[in-house]
């Protein structure tokens, strides 16, 4: 326990630093105001930035602020779906069902104030969560060789494919396809350039800023632009914030379940945001002795969501920070940014990067701390960027977009590569397959191939390596039964209800 | 034979050609054994094994139905539109600098919106070539040509 106050004060003094306060603050903010637009998430912005963060000096401070862009957006997402009825992020799907529901009976405050609330409370616990799980971790991941990384991968992307939406089968496939994408380039080991096609660009692989903004960023806003939204704001509905005392009351318990839920799920491989809040909807409308409520403003169905997305958004750091393995695409980026600055995530970088490590997790409570004063008593500066019409706004986004591409490597190639991935993403839209398990597959194609190929090199070429040292058959057992219980027809059914959400 | 699915079925003809085209361009490598992998064997297993994925995707696409789930039309004027935007973006910024980039980029995507109006992107464009400026030239300070080559001395 001392140890870890000690830890926390480390990391509280790295964070408190002006230059620190700073970024965290230019975080949250701007993950609020993405959060708040729908048609752009996290995963965009902060592809966009990543290149920034080649001028920052300290690579703690480019963390602190790109982790704020995620968990602020948690905040902002709900701002949308209260007010809108459009998820400002997928995360905040199942809000709309119920806090726009609030707000069309004149309780849009509340709902705002109890979402703010609920995120603020997750956001504490989750951040002492990782500052007490994080080192056991850690010291499990040094233990690894590379047939138990291999194994941990192989876990982390079928829990992935097990927790994305839709066709399991279909999922697998665009992690497979992903991986392939991730091995263009350079074979390390013969210095072959492998699929590049003689394409001189294409022998240091395709960058994860192209394939991310041509899946995520280019080929939504061509779906959004098919849709013809219509918005309908409640602007004029936002009287008072403070809920009553019995809307308190019936949020206390769902609040607490939703962080538990959201913290739990988080650190799962796949997990992350979006799934907690499914999840905790799922589970209040479970426990509720009056279900019927649900879909028709209950206050449970807006708390328990919000904190457990919350919550979710900062456990799921828990994997990268101790073992280097992102879990979710957003964690892939962040992945990028250490190495951006040299630094190679793993279990090292706890006692490598002291400051950084819990400089990070430090900034997080003070960033949920910003997050309140910039969601509550300035509600009425982002209800007014609400009102900013999608044709005015996905200009920009593409313009951004194309600006992030271009400064990875100050060359145009970069841009006319996320072409064959707009319209790969767009197809994939269209055959209901979902984009997240590809991007991942994409970040670990190389590095598997790499473990894979140590432990082959290790054992003489006998594959049983995988299943005869404990740790790694152990982790290959969970990837199966896992496998195994989603394909189950009876499972399979109850998991589509679980992301239909109602 | 009757498709049930076709979002399905094409998906798995997707995945399939890449499976297999992953698997005829790894050819050109060498193979190995699993003790020494050469730079072909990852791919083709995995090439091999997304081929295989892809078959059982179209096939559970197809079947007898009354009611087969088909593909959403295309929106060709939105595809087209962002493709080209985007295209002229990294075609003109070499040579005609990011004030024409960022001009021509707007211009050709905002049309794209079913209520585009002239009004609102005069002052977006003139807005984002603002924020543009501050924010990428003066605070980032990014790398790119900035006027067009023939005033840029």
């Amino acid at each position: 326990m001392d140890i870890l106050f000690g830890n926390l004060a480390t990391g509280f003094s790295a964070a408190a630093t002006a230059a620190n306060l700073f970024y965290c603050f230019v975080g949250v903010f701007l993950g609020t105001l993405i959060g708040v637009l729908p048609g752009i998430g996290p995963l965009a912005t902060i592809a966009m930035l990543l290149p920034a963060t080649y001028k920052m000096t300290d690579p703690t401070s480019a963390l602190i602020m790109l982790a704020g862009i995620y968990y602020g957006a948690q905040y902002g997402g709900s701002t949308t779906a209260i007010l809108v009825n459009l998820p400002g992020e997928s995360s905040s799907v199942v809000t709309t069902l119920d806090g726009y529901q609030m707000a069309r009976r004149g309780r849009a405050g509340p709902a705002l104030a109890i979402a703010a609330i609920g995120s603020f409370f997750a956001g504490t616990v989750a951040t002492f969560m990782i500052a007490a799980f994080a080192p056991p971790l850690a010291e499990v991941a040094f233990k690894f060789g590379p047939a138990e990384y291999f194994s941990l991968m192989v876990l982390g992307l079928i829990a992935a494919v097990v927790l994305a939406h839709g066709s399991v089968v279909k999922a697998l496939a665009m992690v497979v396809l992903g991986l392939l994408i991730g091995l263009i380039g350079t074979d390390v080991n013969s210095g072959v350039a492998r699929f590049s096609f003689d394409i001189p660009e294409l022998s240091d692989g395709i960058e994860f800023v192209a394939v991310a903004m041509g899946i995520f960023g280019f080929a939504e806003i061509i779906l959004n632009l098919e849709q013809r939204e219509h918005r309908e704001v409640f602007t004029s509905k936002v009287a008072g914030l403070m809920p009553s005392a019995s809307e308190f009351k019936q949020s206390v318990f769902p609040i607490i379940r939703g962080t538990a839920l959201g913290s739990f799920l988080g650190i799962l491989p796949g997990g992350g945001a979006v799934l907690s809040s499914f999840s905790a909807y799922a589970l209040e409308k479970k426990l509720s002795k009056t279900p019927e409520r649900f879909g028709k403003g209950a206050i449970e169905g807006v708390a328990g969501p919000e904190a457990a997305n919350n919550a979710g958004a900062q456990t799921s750091f828990i994997p990268m920070l101790t073992l280097g393995i992102p879990t979710n695409p957003v964690m892939a980026l962040m992945v990028a940014a250490m190495m951006i600055h040299n630094i190679q995530p793993g279990p090292q970088v706890m006692t490598s990067n002291p400051t950084l490590f819990w400089g990070l997790i430090a900034s997080m409570w003070v960033g949920n701390l910003l997050l309140v004063i910039l969601n509550l008593p300035l509600i009425g500066l982002w209800i007014k960027l609400l009102s900013v019409p999608y044709r005015v706004l996905f200009p920009a986004i593409l313009l951004f977009c194309c600006i992030g591409a271009y400064s990875i490597n100050n060359n145009v190639f970069d841009v006319f590569m996320t072409i064959p991935f707009l319209v790969l993403g767009y197809l994939f839209k269209k055959f209901d397959c979902e984009p997240a398990p590809l991007l991942l597959g994409f970040v670990l194609g190389k590095l598997m191939e790499e473990y894979l190929r140590r432990a082959l090199t290790i054992s003489r070429g006998d594959p049983t390596v995988f299943f005869t040292r404990p740790l790694s058959a152990t982790l290959l057992v969970i990837a199966a039964v896992l496998l195994l219980l989603v394909l189950l027809p009876a499972i399979s059914k109850r998991r589509e209800e679980a992301f239909q959400g109602d | 034979m009757q498709i049930k699915n076709y979002r399905d079925f094409w998906a798995g003809i997707l995945f399939m050609a890449f499976g297999l085209a992953f698997m005829v361009f790894s050819r050109e490598y060498t193979m190995g054994t699993a003790a020494k992998m050469g730079p072909a064997y990852f791919p083709t297993l995995l090439g091999a094994l997304l081929t295989l994925l892809g078959a059982v995707i179209s096939f559970l696409g197809l079947g007898k139905t009354e009611k087969p789930v088909h593909v959403d039309p295309t929106g060709w004027r939105e595809v087209s539109t962002i493709l080209l935007a985007v295209i002229a973006f990294a075609a003109t910024l070499p040579s005609l600098g990011i004030i024409v980039a960022i001009i021509v980029l707007i211009w050709i995507a905002a049309p794209a919106s079913h209520d585009f109006k002239v009004r609102d992107t005069l002052i977006s464009t003139v807005v984002l070539l603002l924020l543009s400026y501050l924010v990428f030239v003066k605070g980032l300070e990014l790398q790119f040509p900035f006027l067009p080559k023939f005033l840029d001395r």
